[in-house]
Parts: structure tokens; C-alpha cells; sequence
């Protein structure tokens, strides 16, 4: 929406402070900053606040050959999303967020991340690597990243088979993706889930469902047990536009709803089930308001701001009044899963044009370039590294083995019970009642 | 029919095996079976005016001698009555009732979920007065939606809740077969161990009293092979409150059947806290000529056919096998070295139920033991008629089993 991004930039004064400067770091945006160094600090920022432009910098620090720090302000960016909200029974949030330019451009190298790891995926796939079913999150981004950062470790979130990207959102890393997509030891589930089955269990992320819809009643189930153990904590149950139909969610948006519990269900539609569009599956496509009963809201599910203030204002309603429905409005540039070309249902054109205008990455940044909080070159460095944090979690997954032959066995059932009996192969010796 | 009180002496208090204690050693099989082409056992063809037909495979039969006189030895009954406590008497959907009610006290992680189960107080009364008790929180009154309050139970499960799930008949529990066979029995699995489903989903079972077909469905035969769960199915007070309470403390997915028409069974149970082991069969009856493999109900079809057979001299020893997934392959392997004759007396349907299952565990790990091909009498495979005669002959009558067994051993 060039428009709407000029209007932003003419509305909203330039962020005057000079940024601080941190080194940039290698590694991953987990690790805390190092701390800066003074002198050389001072006098480039003597130079950066004096000329807009980096244009001054690059010979100088192309001489110097340092890498010039990118901005980790927190000082408050207010910005405006890029449509207003939707709402169906309830009043919507407002459109105007408060950002950072340190959250900023930890949006854009985390979405740069997974876009990254996505496309590798696909290359991985092709090389016949990764087997089985691949589906792929690239254009969604935006979602997953924006729901995080409205959340604590303490919420749950629980997602369909779409699930690297929000795996990674919840803070796993990119070793345990690669190898359990291809199937080694190191991945999150050992090698025994595959692309379908990642879970966190120490970040309260539970998955990585493969059949369609039958994860929204297991959400409503972990809202139940939040408001079991009154942890004041709530769940994001993710579903897709496909799913949307599946009677099941009814039925848990109804127990949901009696029983008051911290449930969110968050319609990711991208537009179509597989093959299916949804205005060919869905008599009503409107599925922010199919909870009829329960609040929904309508979300641009590409701008990241927007999605993290609807899930900031959910967790809110949620914790205090019962279910809300948000839906994403989202788009995945691949098909539906790696067997599926993805142009048979739609033409390419569309599919380049929600690339050019809609891309979540681009938007962020435009918005860091038009607000000067890093230069071309610096978001191109980030985008080189992440790349090559990839390549790098690659090689690693390759070199990791495969699960020994006994694994087959393993965790079929919960041993040491605790109480008097034999484990289910009857080779356990009898353990006492406590 | 009277249930045998099982409980001997106080070992009886804490031990899972009311009977002669097993030493878990030199235990020779386990649930994993090489998967050697086995022989196909003969069938049995029951047909509904009693005669049964099988062909044998000509394999050498000992020429057994039958003691004429065999004795029944009686589950020590009169043995367990001067034990030191007298407990307490009741009926098979109190000492339910009771098994929760003790277990939701110890843990306040347990809670109850079904339809009708709160302030209706169950449709068979195993949960009244518990929401009185616990309140609408831990005891919890769902919507007509089997699919998704199932799916909310193995969820709340994954956070290390401990809910009951009641299916108000298992029938009903088809409708969430998917989340019972995906979420419930796999995902152990497939998390890599991450998350445990201490979920127990139980409910009535079985062929009733002219219910219709739809309400008479034996549906161990179809999650049987679902990996990752265990099924047990209760016959006495006893065992029903032990399994309940043992079902409750598992880690795992525990499916626990009950049967519509044994809800009325009257017997005297201890007072102490006790469990019954998951895993372990129950001997009913020791004997020396055949070994009669039951479960739930069909166990006092198979008891009242044990005295008729006792008087006609056999000595046939009954075991409820009571763990219908995993088979508690060490009592049942025992009892098979022991008289070399098998009958397995069930109420699923002759195609793909428990019978069939067991009848190819036996076979595979057993064979050599076997003098004569194994029994196994079934349901007929087809819908419960509503019609009372017709609804007799579709499950196993008592003079089926006598005269399954006198073939047997002939």
C-alpha cells in the first residue's frame, strides 16, 4: 500500500535520537548485545545523526572495515497498521501501535529467519532430504512473529501442520528444525514427529498436528487447564480458513464459551484449504464472525504490527470475558504442501502480487528504511547472516544421525507409573505405592 | 451371580495379584512378537442353537485322563472372609464411584468430564454427589459433543491434568476416535516423549438388555490397535475400583471398560486403599484341564458354565484376563504350559475382536504348549438385534461354553 506508507511517513515526525550503538552481533538476537565501544561509538554517531543518509558512512567504514551498528532503540515508534481492524461483538483496538526500533528489527530478522528456513526447506525436499509432507509458511509470517511478541512463555500456543515457523517463534532453534525434518537425533522429537509433529513443551508450544481442525479442541483443553491452575495465562489455538469448517471447533467454541475459558482461536486464512478457495468452501468466508456468540476480529495478518496489537487486545478480552475468534488475513506464497505446485488454483500473477505489495519483510522494511533505523546495507547484512546461520544449522543436521533401532520402541508408553505394577513389557521390577 | 471376593489375607491389601503372587522373573515373552508366519488357528463356528463346530488341525492329542471327581477349588473365599478386615459391601458402580472419589481427593489435578456427569449425577449414577463435593470445576458437565470435549481432555492432560473422560456409553466414543487414536494414543510418541496423557476415558460397554444395536457395541476391538493407549476391562467391585484408581495414576492413556449390565454386582471390598495392577490377569478360578480366557461380562457366563462343567467332572481353570492391551501374556503363558487347552470366551464380534488378537498371541508364543488348536467363542458378527431371543443368541449362552470345552477336551 504505497500510499498509506507515504502517508506515514509525512504524518509521523522522524525519530530525532541518536540511535545507540551496539556492535553487530553474529550470533543470534538471544544473546545480549556486546557492549559498545565508547570512542568509536561517539564519532560515528556524530556522523550518523549530522547526515541522513549512510552514503557519508560506506567509505568510511568500508576503510575502517567495521560493520557500522544497527539501532537498538526502545524509544516508542508510534505507527499506524496498515488497515483498521475488523470487530464482530466487541469494540476493536485502535489502529495505532507503539513499536521500537529494536522490536522492529527484531521483526525483520526473525521473519528474514524464517522466510530463510522455509526456502531451505524446499531446496532440502527437492534433494529428497526431507520426506513425507513439507508444508511451508513463507508469505505467514507476520503471524507468527506478531503473536509472540504479545505473549509470554507462559501462554500456550498450539498450531496445525504449518508449524516451523511458530516452532521457531516459541524459540527453537534451527539445529532441532532441520534435523527432525530430516529425521535425525537432535530434532525436537527426536526424529519420530517429522514436519507435522514439533512441540516445546518447555515453552509451551504443543504442536504440530497433522489432522485438520483436531487441534482446536486440544486448545480449548489447555485454556481448560489454565483456568484450572489459575495461571492467568491464555491459548492461542491456530487453525486454518480450510479448518474453519471443521464441526469439532464449533463444538469446542461452545464448551469454550460456557466454561468461560482463556481460549483464542486464530483463523490463519490464507485464502485456500489445499486446493480448495475458500469462497468455494465456505458459505460464510467471514470466519471472524462464525463464532456468532463469540467476539472476532479481523486482522491484516501481513502487517506485524497489526497482528501483534489484535493478540495483545485478545489476550486481554480473553483473560477477562471467554473465547474471541481473531482471523489473519494472510497469504502463503507456496502451495499447500511440497507436492502441491500452488498455480493450478490461482495464477501466478496473484501470487506476484500479494509478493509485491503485501510481503510482510518488505513492509518492515520499508517501514526501518523510511524511519532511518538501519541502512539497505545493514538489513542485507542481516538477511546475508541469517543465511548463512541456516546454511550453517544445515550441515549440522546432516552430519547428526539417525535414531538407533531402539527408539522404535521408546515412548510408546510412560514408564515408572508409581505405582505397584510392571512396566508394559513386564521387565520392570514392582515399584511401590507412594 | 455372586462375584468372588478376591481380596486372601492382607497381602491382598497392597498386592495387585489377589491370588498366588507372581515372581516377575524368568518372565519368557514379551509384547513384542516375532513376526513368524504363524499358523492360521482353526475357527470355531457357534451357531445360535448351541452346536459348535470346529475343525481341528490333526495334530497328536494327548489322551488326557479326566479325573471324574475333579474339585472346583474356590477362590479361597472362605479364606479371604477371616481376613482381618471385614470391609465393606457395595455395588460395582459405588466402589467406581468410590475409586474416583478417593483418587479426586488425593490429587487435585483429577478431574471428571462427560455428559450429564455433574449435577445429573451420571447416567449410572458412578459419578453422583461428586459435584456436589467438588464443585462444577473438577466435575464437569459437557454438551453432546464427544469430539471435541475428548479433544479438550487429552489437552488439559498434556498441561499434567488428570481428567476422566465419560463416554455415557462407549458407542458414543466413535465420534472421537480421532482424537482418541491421533492425540491421545500417539502423541507421546510422535513429541519424543515431551508430553505424557494421564487421560482415563471409560465408560459402559457391551450388549444390555434389548438396547439396539447401536447401543451395544464392544469397542475394545476397535482401539486395540491404537498404539500408545492401554485398555483394561473391570468385572467386579474389586477390580473395578483398583483399576479405576490405578487407571487414574498411570501416566498413560488408560481406556477403562465397563459393562451396561454389571453395574449391579454386589461384593465386599476392602477398606484400605488398594490398586489393581494395570497390566496383570486375574485368576478366577485354578484348574488343571483347560484354561478358559475371559473378560467383563462373559466371565460369569463362563463361571456358571465352570459349575456345570465341575460337576461333570472337568476342572477348567478361568482366568479374567481383565488387561485387554497389553496382554498379560505371563499369567495367561503360565496357565497354557500348565493344561494345554485354550478357550477364549468373549463378547466382540468373531471378526478382528479381542479373541482373535489373543488367539494369535497365544498361538505365536505358546504353540508348543498347545495340545489342541484354541477356542475362541465370540459374538456373532452382526448388530445386537432388539428382539430378546435373538439379542441370547448373538453373545455366548454358558451351554456354548460347555459344550466348547467338552469337545475340547474329549
Amino acid at each position: 500500500m504505497p500510499t498509506l506508507l507515504s502517508a506515514w511517513f509525512n504524518s509521523h515526525q522522524p525519530n530525532l535520537h541518536p540511535p545507540s550503538f551496539y556492535s553487530l552481533s553474529l550470533f543470534r538476537s538471544s544473546h545480549p548485545p556486546p557492549s559498545p565501544n565508547p570512542t568509536l561509538a561517539m564519532a560515528l554517531s556524530r556522523f550518523a545523526s549530522s547526515s541522513r543518509s549512510g552514503s557519508l558512512l560506506k567509505p568510511l567504514s568500508s576503510a575502517i572495515s567495521l560493520r557500522r551498528p544497527i539501532s537498538t532503540d526502545t524509544t516508542p515508534i508510534t505507527l499506524e497498521t496498515s488497515v483498521p481492524f475488523t470487530a464482530h461483538q466487541c469494540e476493536a483496538p485502535s489502529r495505532t501501535v507503539q513499536t521500537s526500533a529494536n522490536e522492529l528489527l527484531t521483526f525483520f530478522r526473525d521473519m528474514a529467519l524464517m522466510r530463510r528456513m522455509e526456502i531451505a526447506a524446499d531446496s532440502l525436499y527437492k534433494a529428497k532430504l526431507i520426506r513425507g509432507f513439507c508444508h511451508l509458511y513463507d508469505g505467514q509470517e507476520a503471524v507468527a512473529v506478531g503473536m509472540e511478541a504479545a505473549l509470554t512463555k507462559k501462554d500456550c500456543i498450539i498450531t496445525a501442520y504449518r508449524d516451523h515457523c511458530t516452532f521457531m517463534a516459541r524459540g527453537g532453534t534451527l539445529l532441532e528444525v532441520f534435523a527432525e525434518l530430516m529425521g535425525r537425533q537432535a530434532g525436537c522429537s527426536r526424529g519420530k514427529g517429522g514436519s507435522m509433529h514439533f512441540y516445546k513443551k518447555d515453552s509451551n508450544f504443543y504442536g504440530g498436528h497433522g489432522i485438520v481442525g483436531a487441534q482446536v479442541p486440544l486448545g480449548c483443553g489447555l485454556a481448560f487447564a489454565q483456568k484450572y491452575s489459575k495461571d492467568e495465562a491464555v491459548t492461542f489455538a491456530l487453525y486454518g480458513d480450510g479448518a474453519a469448517n471443521q464441526g469439532q471447533l464449533f463444538e469446542a467454541l461452545n464448551i469454550s464459551a460456557l466454561w468461560d475459558l482463556p481460549a483464542i482461536l486464530v483463523c490463519e486464512n490464507n485464502h485456500y484449504g489445499m486446493g480448495t478457495a475458500e469462497w468455494r468452501a465456505a458459505k460464510s468466508p467471514a470466519y471472524y464472525k462464525r463464532g456468532d456468540y463469540a467476539p472476532g476480529l479481523k486482522v491484516d495478518g501481513m502487517d506485524v504490527l497489526a497482528v501483534k496489537q489484535a493478540c495483545t487486545f485478545a489476550k486481554e478480552h480473553a483473560l477477562k470475558n471467554g473465547p474471541i475468534i481473531l482471523e489473519m488475513d494472510t497469504y502463503r506464497y507456496h502451495g499447500h504442501s511440497m507436492s502441491d505446485p500452488g498455480s493450478t488454483y490461482r495464477t501466478r500473477d496473484e501470487i506476484t502480487g500479494v509478493r509485491q505489495e503485501r510481503d510482510p519483510i518488505e513492509r518492515i522494511r520499508k517501514l526501518i528504511l523510511s524511519h532511518d533505523l538501519a541502512t539497505e546495507k545493514e538489513l542485507k547484512d542481516i538477511e546475508k547472516e541469517v543465511r548463512k546461520e541456516v546454511d550453517d544449522a544445515i550441515a549440522q543436521a546432516k552430519e547428526n544421525p539417525v535414531p538407533e533401532s531402539s527408539e522404535l520402541f521408546t515412548n510408546v508408553y510412560a514408564k515408572g507409573l508409581g505405582v505397584e505394577s510392571f512396566g508394559a513389557d513386564r521387565k520392570e521390577v514392582r515399584a511401590t505405592l507412594p | 451371580m455372586a462375584a468372588i471376593f478376591q481380596g486372601v489375607g492382607a497381602a491382598a491389601t497392597l498386592s495387585s495379584s489377589p491370588s498366588n503372587s507372581f515372581v516377575p522373573k524368568k518372565f519368557l515373552t514379551s509384547p513384542r512378537r516375532s513376526f513368524c508366519v504363524r499358523k492360521v488357528p482353526s475357527s470355531v463356528v457357534v451357531r445360535s442353537d448351541g452346536s459348535v463346530n470346529f475343525d481341528l488341525n490333526s495334530k497328536s492329542r494327548r489322551a488326557q485322563q479326566l479325573v471324574a471327581n475333579a474339585v472346583a477349588t474356590k477362590a479361597d473365599s472362605s479364606a479371604a472372609s477371616s481376613s482381618s478386615n471385614p470391609g465393606h459391601e457395595l455395588l460395582l458402580f459405588e466402589a467406581l464411584r468410590e475409586g474416583l472419589e478417593e483418587e479426586m481427593e488425593r490429587d487435585p489435578c483429577v478431574c471428571v468430564m462427560g455428559e450429564d456427569v455433574g449435577h445429573y449425577g451420571g447416567s449410572y449414577k458412578v459419578t453422583k454427589d461428586l459435584a456436589k463435593k467438588f464443585g462444577d470445576l473438577r466435575v464437569l458437565d459437557t454438551p453432546i459433543a464427544e469430539n471435541s470435549f475428548t479433544g479438550m481432555g487429552i489437552g488439559a492432560a498434556m498441561t499434567g491434568l488428570r481428567p476422566v473422560v465419560e463416554g455415557m456409553n462407549m458407542g458414543f466414543l466413535l465420534l472421537a476416535f480421532n482424537q482418541i487414536s491421533n492425540n491421545c494414543g500417539m502423541l507421546h510418541y510422535t513429541s519424543g516423549g515431551q508430553f505424557t496423557i494421564p487421560i482415563v476415558i471409560r465408560g459402559p460397554g457391551g450388549v444390555g438388555r434389548q438396547l439396539g444395536a447401536e447401543h451395544s457395541q464392544r469397542l475394545e476391538s476397535y482401539f486395540q490397535s491404537i498404539p500408545g493407549i492401554q485398555m483394561v476391562a473391570c468385572s467386579t467391585p474389586y477390580n473395578a475400583k483398583g483399576l479405576m484408581k490405578a487407571a487414574i495414576r498411570s501416566e498413560n492413556p488408560v481406556i477403562l471398560f465397563e459393562h451396561v449390565l454389571l453395574y449391579n454386582l454386589k461384593e465386599r471390598i476392602p477398606d484400605e486403599d488398594y490398586i489393581c495392577n494395570l497390566e496383570e490377569a486375574e485368576m478366577v478360578r485354578p484348574g488343571e484341564h483347560v484354561t478358559i480366557l475371559t473378560y467383563s461380562r462373559m466371565r460369569y457366563h463362563v463361571m456358571q458354565a465352570a459349575k456345570t462343567l465341575v460337576n461333570k467332572g472337568y476342572d477348567p481353570e478361568v482366568i479374567d484376563i481383565r488387561s485387554l492391551k497389553p496382554f498379560d501374556l505371563y499369567t495367561i503363558g503360565n496357565s497354557v504350559k500348565k493344561t494345554h487347552r485354550v478357550v477364549i470366551v468373549e463378547e466382540c464380534m468373531r471378526t478382528g475382536g479381542i479373541g482373535a488378537s489373543l488367539t494369535a498371541a497365544i498361538t505365536e508364543n505358546f504353540n508348543d504348549y498347545l495340545d489342541a488348536p484354541i477356542m475362541c467363542l465370540s459374538s456373532q458378527d452382526v448388530p445386537t438385534p432388539y428382539a430378546g431371543t435373538l439379542e441370547e443368541w448373538t453373545v455366548v449362552q454358558p451351554a456354548q461354553i460347555v459344550t466348547a470345552v467338552e469337545q475340547l477336551c474329549q
